[in-house]
């Protein structure tokens, strides 16, 4: 591994995407753009996102079942609507939740209902699922596309939340809710989450590549919808090939009044934070324990956006999802649209298997990502990422005591001291940590990342937060 | 999955810097190994057995203490070396060989161990070493001073009478007989900071070659591993408080040559800096650099002894927890009554 510095952002060279553009002409160009950053904190990961940045998106062929989990995100478990045996035709409504927070679950594939039984869950450990059992003689549903324009902001609020659309960048907040502030909430700026930030990701990338006037007409319904005018799509700068068709969509799209403008971001982990995304793009700073509108903005995931073109414009449930597999442990790396519901076992077959020096499993990105201890799970509408991480890629070395160097002090992005929480939480006073801001992590692992004495600041930080008084 | 792999479980981030502890440490060994070789041709070859003697004595009293408290043994992170680097260069170089060897002991059993080890010491452990040696053997901590060695003849003080050839730092002279006697001693102003720069005055193993520190100290910036605050308001501020009240009258001190004698340089750099014993906050940096080189201006004009930059940073180290406290990185949104 090498140490994290500026340098380092471009170790790969600048990716030309201009035909006869050369590498220096790339170089200048990134220069010329004014890159907007966050001042506090962060650290520089190896990007390691050259393992999966040039493959196009592929569809992985639909398995022979799907298992969707009924508690996929944020919010209320779903509740089964189907029963066994019974015939279900990919984009059906399988689950929904009765009340409170929740969005509603699709059927994946067209099949027979197998079983309603429980599953591996990669945080909750098990929960409840739906099995479908795949017919193979069925024709692929068809999606056709129609004009949304004359729809009013409650139908298509209606359709978001029809289709199921939840935040899919991370903790699977449900869209329509997100998307009905308070009315006192003065929003003036929507914000669309382009940076992914986390080292081997490249879904978003991809997406903006591939389908850039999509995501703008995402932007464009998301604007009708909150009634405001200024969309900003926030992009790291490791990102060109990215921004520039994003900012070519931008300049094509019909305008209708909205003004929707990329703004290329210094690379720094961690970017594409909600709270740090605001403040880089627009200078303002969410409030502890406050929302993005408190400060007039609503942030969105690029790939949230591009679902919500396809819920209004084409009527289609979010049943499927662009994943990134990557890491040196598995025989191909590649980004996969796969259904929702398959299993990780299935992903790895069709990629030749895993490699003999694999160690860790992780669902989402190695910085923020969860572990896990079996394939079986299945991917959900959050997943944007399964790595398969070898030993040289981890860092498995034991910690060892505090040396209080401080750079834990200088990686945090929220100004906490990971380093006393840690301290305090090896002296059996977990509880006394409140001062120290732990109710303020969001747990980005920048201080972990960091620490030379490879000190699990993070699990200490959860550990007090179960324990330490607000 | 038959055959599958046995996978890792643990709480993010799964992916970490290359840096550790251990390169940390062993870097900082290796910026402080040019002053050693320089010392060998300024006051002969004892001063690397002196140094050979005070590392091993640092080490094995680590593994021993570790061993009697039941911690794990972590000689390989290399910390220890580093005291008993840092305790050699604060000792004079011609010292009885069984002088470092307690020094060691005091270190890293008593200032380190029993304090808690690593992370939770409250003064710098080579420090407390030599502040113990200093009390309990004044007569070789402060008589064992070595006139350099011009021809290289690195074997000249070996075996023979060390009391027949020492000599006074240029300090003790400045102290005692004024800035006549020093240039007597040691030739026109511009010889003197030619040779104190380079390194070729009196003074304890590791000190005197504030050329070679500054090259180690600035290695250690560029690999980011200590910042520019604490060692630039040390100097600044012995440099600053010398030229005030260093002199006959106000404002008429010499401030160059307030920090190119004694220890400021190795002071400044490699033991004001120490994690455990510093600050992390900019703010509190400076008035830590500032204090130590207030303190050591104090100890070296007014004091019983000619030089204070080890007492110095002993007096401003308890007060690194309360700068600590009064210093906190400011928060990014902090919640209502934190």
């Amino acid at each position: 591994m090498t140490k994290a510095s500026p340098s380092n952002y471009t170790k790969t060279g600048p990716i030309s995407y201009i035909p006869n553009e050369t590498s220096a002409q790339v170089r200048q160009r990134n220069m010329n753009e004014s890159l907007l950053t966050f001042p506090k904190g962060g650290v520089h990961p190896p990007e390691a996102k050259e393992l999966t940045e040039h493959s196009a998106v592929e569809s992985l062929p639909i398995p022979e079942e799907v298992e969707i989990l009924l508690n996929q995100h944020f919010g209320a478990p779903c509740n089964p609507l189907v029963n066994k045996k019974d015939l279900v035709v990919e984009g059906d409504v399988i689950g929904n939740v009765e009340k409170g927070l929740g969005a509603a679950i699709h059927a994946s594939v067209t099949g027979t209902v197998k079983a309603i039984g429980v599953s591996a869950h990669p945080i909750a450990v098990k929960a409840p699922s739906v099995t479908i059992q795949t017919d193979p003689s069925a024709e692929p549903r068809a999606w056709p596309a129609s004009d949304w324009k004359a729809l009013s902001r409650d139908e298509l609020l209606g359709r978001v939340k029809n289709a199921g659309i939840v935040g899919i960048g991370g903790a699977g907040f449900p869209t329509h809710i997100k998307l009905s502030p308070p009315s006192n909430a003065k929003v003036d700026t929507l914000i669309l989450n382009g940076a992914e930030c986390e080292p081997y990701l490249t879904t978003d990338h991809r997406l903006m590549l591939e389908h850039p006037e999509k995501v703008i007409e995402g932007a464009s319904i998301l604007l009708s919808i909150l009634g405001i005018k200024e969309c900003r799509i926030g992009i790291e700068a490791n990102k060109p090939d990215a921004i520039d068709a994003m900012k070519t969509a931008c300049n094509k799209a019909s305008s209708n009044g909205f003004k929707v403008t990329v703004s290329p971001l210094k690379v720094k982990y961690p970017q594409g934070s909600e709270k740090q995304l605001i403040q880089s793009i627009t200078g303002r700073r969410v409030p502890g324990f406050g929302l993005p509108f408190d400060v007039g903005v609503i942030v969105q995931n690029v790939g949230t956006a591009k679902a919500i073109y396809d819920a209004v414009v084409l009527q289609k449930p979010l049943y499927e999802k662009i994943v990134t597999v990557s890491g040196r442990g598995i025989a191909r790396t590649a980004n996969l649209l796969v259904r929702i519901g398959t299993r990780i076992s299935d992903i790895v077959s069709f990629l030749g298997g895993t490699t003999s020096g694999l160690a860790k499993v992780v669902l989402g990105g190695p910085m923020m990502g969860f572990a896990i201890s079996t394939l079986d799970i299945p991917v959900t509408k959050t997943t944007s990422g399964i790595l398969f991480l070898t030993e040289g890629e981890i860092d498995a070395r034991p910690y060892s005591q505090c040396i209080r160097c401080g750079w834990c002090l200088e990686a945090c992005p929220m100004g906490l001291l990971p380093n006393e929480i840690g301290v305090y939480v090896e002296a059996g006073r977990a509880g006394d940590t409140s001062p120290f801001g732990v109710f303020e992590c969001f747990e980005c692992g920048c201080c972990a990342f960091a620490c030379p004495a490879k000190r699990p600041l993070v699990q200490f930080i959860r550990l007090a937060k179960m324990k330490a008084k607000k | 999955m038959v055959g599958a792999p046995l996978l890792t479980v643990s709480v993010s981030p799964h992916v970490k810097s290359g840096e550790s502890v251990e390169k940390i440490m062993w870097t900082v060994v290796a910026c402080l190994l040019p002053p050693l070789i320089l010392s060998i041709f300024i006051f002969g070859i004892q001063t690397l057995i002196i140094t050979a003697i005070s590392v091993a004595s640092c080490v094995a009293a680590e593994a021993l203490s570790q061993r009697l408290l039941h911690r794990p043994i972590t000689i390989k992170d290399g910390s220890a070396a580093i005291t008993g680097l840092l305790l050699a260069y604060v000792i004079p170089p011609g010292v009885p060989y069984w002088i470092p060897i307690l020094g060691a002991v005091m270190a890293i059993y008593v200032a380190k161990h029993l304090l808690g080890g690593i992370g939770f010491n409250i003064f710098n452990p080579a420090l407390i070493g030599r502040a113990f040696l200093m009390a309990t053997f004044p007569v070789a901590m402060t008589s064992a001073w070595l006139p350099p060695i011009r021809d290289a003849a690195v074997f000249k003080y070996m075996g023979s009478g060390i009391d027949a050839v020492s000599t006074a730092t240029p300090l003790y002279v400045l102290k005692h007989y004024g800035a006549s006697a020093l240039m007597e001693k040691f030739g026109s102003m511009s010889t003197i900071y030619g040779d104190f720069f380079v390194g070729w005055r009196p003074g304890c193993i590791g000190e005197t070659s504030a050329l070679l520190l500054l090259i180690g100290g600035l290695f250690l910036m560029y690999k980011r591993y200590i910042t520019w605050h604490i060692p630039v308001s040390v100097i600044v501020s012995v440099a600053f408080f010398t030229w005030v009240f260093g002199g006959e009258r106000l404002f008429m001190g010499n401030p160059l040559l307030a920090i190119l004698s004694g220890g400021v340089f190795l002071g400044a750099f490699f033991m004001a800096t120490d994690y455990v014993t510093s600050p992390s906050q900019v703010p509190a940096k400076l008035i830590f650099g500032a204090g130590i080189g207030a303190l050591t201006v104090l100890i070296r004009l007014k004091g019983g002894y000619p030089e204070g930059v080890c007492y110095a940073i002993l007096l401003m180290n308890p007060l690194v927890p309360a700068l600590e406290g009064w210093f906190r990185p400011k928060r990014f949104a902090p919640q209502k009554g934190a």
